[in-house]
């Protein structure tokens, strides 16, 4: 199996937008923050398990809609004096498609 | 391109902070050379007093070091007097003898103090107490000798007269007047001022004239004109400052008392700027460091070229750095025309306060012995709030407001594990430990490092009192009115204004024009932007939908397991059963978890998945159903009762004139929800009198209520007027909505809008004056012509379904 799955196109998601990919394990949330960059983390909050696909992107951060926390789409760190990660995965896009490393495990349900 | 040269003249407090503010806005824009006459980098001069007192070090009071400065690439002439402006050849002259062209200059000379023309005033053992080498003098005389007389009791004289007397001088303060510090305090306050001072061993001539200063080769005393004589190896001459305007005036500068600036802290030269002491705007002089930072931020922003932001003055408030010694004075504490006092005396606990009010307003506050609710009236009288309701109790301070939910209590007398913040289950320790440990200075800070006060927002007085006790006597910048959020410097009101004036209209614009600090905003800022643009520009305004919290976004509730709620209108209140069938067949088909009756009169359908909503809504729809907004800043319900139709006591049909209230405003955006009901008779079991807009029938007609809030923090309603007809009814609901959705900040409710303006100002606009009532109804009613399509229906009808509901994509199943 290759090493990176395709999941959609740049457009497909709202400028400073997220959309959500669903895996046999865990919700993965595709950012595209300014300039068109794309981020994709878990799509739970560090916090409480907020939803983070269905927060207010700004810079290069989305914040949580249940309780404000501020997590950095790069790193997946929540901005100080909050504290915790959440799990990011690697992106590529080749020609406006977006494609995400998922490892076997994140697939293990049905690849596997 | 080659940069322009900015020159400053001055290293003080006025001067590097406009630099520090140019480098905020503009870094790029200027080469900048600093001339300082002392020999140092930039340092707090208002912790001399500390300093003095032993209490702080050097060290501890620098703003800006050397390193600083090379680390921002600007050349600091330290140690250097400039001693010439040549206008027209752009250039300043040096002590040295040397040239230094500008093409902006920024003069930021401060003040010198004043030396009385007395005999005897030059000679040694005398000092004046404005910088550095004053307190290295007063330090080195306290270590030989032992006896002190200080000149002045106003602010500085006493701070230098606590100083040396913690470093073990005997201390004489000789004063002109029967009153310490009279410019801030009423007689009744310095008089109890004068008392602890003298508690704590400061002895005290006054009132008492200086006639001369006596002594041969170093003072050994004073004379006063009744011919006393106090011995003392130092002399402070604390009596007052006059701005440094000498340097200005040889350059043909306008003067009068300070440089003459106008509201951009121009000179009448275009060239040159000044800010801090040295400047005279708008006939005032300040000598405080509020209001020179006030035009640090305007000057600096002329300086960058954005050429918006005016300086209008500044209000002051004082404290007395005396640590142990509570003392708070701000705006004008003697009556006079039109004005009348409220104050509070006991004499047992050491407490005074003395309130000034004018038409309603707080215009002077005096307060010794306990000043926590200091930066509370400081608040009250900057915002102008009309303060007549809350007016019982306005000197007991702020937390007998009647605040329920929160006791009341005043937070220095809480122990540290009371709750203070019941969103974030924050306790007062937490809050004095992160304040002392990563010391903490501002409410935002405060609200990043501990959560306290940062979700309803309802601890927030309470956070800053115990912010202000145990910060102490410690400057605290009191910032003028808030900026919308940290991305710009700019207020509700001048965005608000400036979108209006500029015919701003997307929020792109917006930021791109007022200069935002952020490539796009932060989630605070852009959900405002988004509401102001909506709301100036109707049908007009793209809605960014990005800029939206999810609950507006998504038109549903989100929930805490990441599942949505749904609460369709009941218009008020009533439904059938045909409504209540869709609503039962809609729960059953997609598996709908809980059913529930809201406290709005309708009934909620919680825990829907994402990916239904669509279908949830076109169900819903096919009966007629539409969208209740119970996610939105928006109008939410029209309460009503059953009124006359059935009731043995209505006197109207209150059930109609929900709906029909309900029907006109439905789908309105506003600045924060609105919630109205309708009561049939004043037993109002609508519960009318809580609501933003509450309609009370009586036989005689409607009475009309505003401004109250059921919520975090109880507020009745105030009484509008009284009308005849439903159709009134409507014209003046429209009036004040709109007159709301013009005027308040974003998520301010209309109850703590009401209480900022005042209700006699809504009365002006929407019963008082009947044209403007009609033109703001009929701008209402413009506006709703374009945002009275349901958005549930928009959406369902769509096919495919809007992407937004749907997964990008599902893998590895
Ligand atoms: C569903 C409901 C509770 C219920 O089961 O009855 C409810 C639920 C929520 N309320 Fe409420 N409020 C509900 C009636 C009320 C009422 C009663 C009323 O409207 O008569 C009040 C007090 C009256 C008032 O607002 O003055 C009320 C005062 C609040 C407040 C405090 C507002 C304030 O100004 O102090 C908040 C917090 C806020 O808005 O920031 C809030 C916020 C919320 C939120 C939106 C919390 C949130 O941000 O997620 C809750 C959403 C749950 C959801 O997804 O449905 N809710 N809430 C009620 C919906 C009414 C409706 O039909 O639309
Ligand atoms: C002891 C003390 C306590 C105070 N306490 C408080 C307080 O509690 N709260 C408060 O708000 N305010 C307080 N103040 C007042 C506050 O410090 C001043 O309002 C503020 O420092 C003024 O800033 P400025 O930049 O206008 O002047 P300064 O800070 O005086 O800066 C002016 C600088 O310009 C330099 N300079 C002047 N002429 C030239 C020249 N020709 N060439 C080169 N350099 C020149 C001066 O040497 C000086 O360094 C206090 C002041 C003192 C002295
Ligand atoms: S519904 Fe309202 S009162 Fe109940 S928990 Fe949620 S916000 Fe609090
Ligand atoms: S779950 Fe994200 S902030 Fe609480």
């Amino acid at each position: 199996m290759s090493k990176w799955t395709v999941v959609g196109r740049v457009e497909d998601i709202p400028p400073l937008g997220a959309r959500v990919v669903r895996t046999p394990t865990l919700d993965i949330a595709v950012f595209r923050a300014v300039g068109d960059r794309i981020f994709a983390l878990e799509d739970r909050c560090p916090h409480r398990g907020g939803p983070l696909s269905q927060g207010i992107v700004h810079g290069g951060r989305v914040t949580c809609p249940l309780h404000d926390w501020c997590i950095e789409l790069a790193a997946g760190e929540a901005v100080a004096p909050d504290q915790g990660s959440v799990r990011t995965f690697p992106v590529r896009i080749t020609d406006g498609q977006i494609e995400l490393d998922l490892d076997r495990v994140t697939l293990r349900a049905g690849a596997a | 391109m080659k940069k322009e040269r900015l020159v400053v003249i001055g290293n003080g407090m006025a001067g590097m902070r406009t630099v520090e503010e140019l480098l905020q806005v503009a870094p790029d824009l200027y080469d900048i050379t600093v001339f300082g006459a002392e020999p140092y980098g930039n340092y707090n001069r208002i912790l001399l007093s500390p300093v003095l007192a032993g209490e702080k070090t050097l060290d501890e009071i620098m703003l800006n070091d050397l390193a600083w400065y090379t680390d921002h690439g600007i050349e600091l002439i330290a140690g250097r007097k400039v001693v010439g402006i040549d206008r027209r050849a752009h250039t300043v002259i040096d002590d040295k003898g040397a040239a230094t062209p500008y093409d902006r200059l920024l003069i930021a000379t401060g003040s010198d103090p004043v030396l009385l023309p007395l005999p005897g005033k030059d000679l040694p053992g005398v000092v004046t107490f404005r910088d550095l080498a004053d307190v290295d003098a007063m330090v080195r005389a306290c270590e030989d000798f032992t006896k002190a007389v200080v000149i002045g009791g106003g602010l500085l004289g006493l701070e230098a007269a606590n100083g040396l007397l913690k470093r073990g001088m005997a201390v004489t303060v000789v004063h002109l007047v029967d009153t310490l510090m009279e410019r801030q305090l009423d007689p009744h306050a310095g008089r109890m001022l004068q008392q602890s001072l003298e508690a704590r061993g400061l002895r005290f001539a006054l009132p008492a004239q200086t006639e001369a200063i006596l002594g041969d080769d170093r003072v050994r005393g004073v004379r006063l004109k009744d011919g006393r004589e106090i011995e003392a190896d130092l002399v402070v001459m604390a009596v007052g400052i006059r701005p440094n305007i000498a340097l200005a005036r040889s350059g043909g500068l306008h003067c009068e008392r300070g440089i003459v600036v106008g509201d951009t802290l121009q000179t009448f030269d275009p060239r040159i700027y000044a800010v801090g002491e040295c400047v005279q705007h708008r006939g005032q002089v300040y000598g405080l460091v509020a209001p020179l930072f006030d035009q640090a931020k305007v000057c600096a922003n002329h300086l960058a070229l954005l050429g918006y932001a005016i300086y209008r003055g500044s209000l002051i408030s004082t404290k007395l750095k005396v640590t142990g010694i509570d003392l708070f004075s701000a705006g004008a504490f003697q009556g006079g025309d039109g004005a009348e006092d409220i104050v509070f005396r006991d004499e047992t606990r050491g407490v005074y306060k003395k309130l000034v009010l004018h038409d309603n307003r707080l215009t002077g506050a005096v307060l010794y012995g306990d000043t926590v609710d200091g930066s509370w009236y400081f608040r009250l009288m900057r915002d102008g709030t009309d303060v007549a309701a809350l007016r019982e109790t306005l000197v007991f301070g702020q937390s007998y407001l009647g605040d329920p939910g929160h006791g009341g209590a005043s937070a220095s007398a809480l122990a540290d594990d009371a709750e203070i913040c019941g969103c974030n289950g924050v306790a007062k320790g937490t809050i004095v430990k992160a304040i002392t440990t990563n010391k903490l200075f501002t409410l935002d800070e405060v609200r990043a490092h501990t959560k306290a006060s940062s979700s309803c927002g309802s601890c927030t007085g309470l956070v800053e009192q115990i912010i202000a006790s145990t910060l102490g006597g410690e400057y605290t910048k009191t910032p003028s009115e808030k900026p919308l959020c940290p991305c710009t410097d700019h207020t509700h009101a001048e965005t608000r204004q400036t979108i209006v004036a500029q015919k701003l209209k997307t929020i792109a614009d917006v930021m791109a024009f007022m200069e935002w600090r952020t490539p796009n905003g932060c989630q605070k800022c852009r959900p405002a932007l988004n509401y102001y643009l909506l709301c100036a520009w109707p049908g007009e305004y793209v809605d960014d939908s990005q800029s939206r919290f999810i609950n507006e976004r998504a038109h549903a509730n989100i929930q805490k397991d990441g599942t949505y709620s749904v609460i369709p209108r009941m218009w008020g209140g009533i439904t059938n059963p045909k409504e209540l069938r869709a609503i039962a067949d809609v729960a059953d088909k997609f598996r709908i978890p809980t059913v529930k009756v809201t406290g709005g009169q309708r009934i909620d359908l919680l825990g829907v998945r994402k990916e239904d909503l669509p279908a949830v809504w076109r169900d819903l729809n096919a009966a007629g159903l539409v969208s209740g907004h119970a996610y939105g800043k928006a109008l939410r319900t029209v309460k009503t009762c059953v009124g006359s139709e059935w009731c043995r006591f209505g006197t109207q049909d209150s059930t109609a004139m929900g709906i029909a209230l309900e029907k006109m405003t439905w789908g309105s955006w506003t600045p924060h929800k609105v919630k109205m009901a309708v009561s049939g008779c004043p037993r109002n079991c609508a519960e009318a009198t809580i609501k933003d807009f509450g309609v009370v029938a009586v036989e005689s007609g409607w009475e009309l209520h505003v401004g109250g809030n059921g919520g975090v923090k109880v507020r009745t309603t105030e009484l509008l007027c009284k009308v005849a007809t439903p159709e009134e009814v409507m014209e003046y609901c429209g009036a004040f909505l709109q007159l709301y959705r013009e005027e308040a900040r974003y998520l301010e409710r209309t109850a703590p809008w009401l209480e900022r303006v005042g209700l006699a100002y809504v009365r002006a606009h929407v019963v008082e004056d009947a044209k403007e009532r009609k033109a703001l109804h009929a701008r209402f009613l413009f506006s709703q012509s374009f945002s009275q399509t349901d958005p549930w229906g928009e959406r369902a009808a769509e096919i495919p379904v809007r992407s937004e509901y749907a997964p990008l994509k599902v893998v590895g199943v």
